[in-house]
């Protein structure tokens, strides 16, 4: 069991989580409900959080993981604020879509 | 072992992200996105991380995930209150991710990552660890996100408390 546990490369986390964090920026440009728009952003947080889990855990340092826990209190206290933020909306202006929002747009 | 458990997590990683992005219902969205952290707590144990895996866990699939889930609710959205982008929006938008993946990929090819080998379980991702380096070492950086989570909190609440006029 330990010797199967190096056979997963690094490289393999990298593109992993490449990937994900490229579906993450699609999902932002590509929908307009900003709810939406801020799980995409989620996404993303989470792919830089899964690499840098595994940069931490190849080295054997666990700095990149009190990094990821820093990172999840940031992610929180964001969506908070977000979500209260697209309520605010939601009762200004009766929708979530990104387009409609388009006063300071010049 | 590991590979296979990795390929199977990553596939349904993938999966249900590509759910998030795609499907018409919010609900489906918040659902698969619960989903995805799920098999994100899977890799962070394969990587020996527990700490970090009932963590993210907890934080996310029960709490951030829990708010997203209300405000759909509680803002009653559904397919048809989801209008696509005009179709040449959609396609510049798959284009533009699809560079940036490229460019990626291209750059980690550039890299030499030099030898890595997962070194084998260690109590490095145990609570007792990760607490000692956050209580020493990121003592400051851990008391001063508690400010940030206080101001958070009273700027949500401030932010959609409803006005009185």
């Amino acid at each position: 069991m330990e010797q199967a546990a190096h056979l997963v490369p690094l490289n393999w986390y990298l593109f992993l989580s490449t990937f994900l964090f490229c579906i993450g920026v699609m999902g932002v440009l590509f929908r307009r409900n900003a709810i939406i728009i801020l799980m995409c952003i989620e996404l993303m947080l989470n792919s830089v959080n899964l690499l840098l889990v595994a940069f931490s855990a190849y080295s054997g340092n666990s700095d990149g993981q009190v990094f990821v826990f820093f990172i999840m209190v940031v992610a929180a206290a964001e969506v908070a604020v977000g979500l209260a933020l697209l309520i605010s909306i939601y009762r200004n202006i009766g929708s979530t879509d990104i387009d409609v929002l388009n006063k300071l747009k010049w | 072992m590991s590979q296979l458990l990795f390929f199977i997590l990553s596939t349904m990683t993938i999966l249900s992200a590509l759910v998030v992005v795609f499907t018409h219902k919010p609900m489906y969205s918040v659902l698969s996105l619960i989903v995805c952290f799920f098999t994100i707590a899977g890799h962070y144990i394969l990587l020996n991380a527990q700490f970090l895996a009932i963590t993210h866990v907890i934080v996310y699939a029960g709490a951030i995930m829990v708010l997203f889930l209300f405000t759909v609710m509680l803002l009653n959205l559904n397919s048809d209150s989801d209008v696509p982008k005009s179709g040449k929006l959609r396609i510049a938008a798959t284009i533009a991710a699809g560079m940036l993946f490229v460019t990626l990929l291209a750059s980690i090819k550039a890299t030499t990552l030099g030898e890595f080998t997962l070194p084998p379980p260690s109590d490095k991702g145990m609570v007792e660890h990760v607490g000692q380096r956050l209580f020493t070492d990121y003592l400051l950086p851990f008391e001063i996100s508690s400010i940030l989570f206080l101001s958070a909190m009273i700027g949500a609440v401030l932010l959609a408390k409803r006005e009185k006029n």
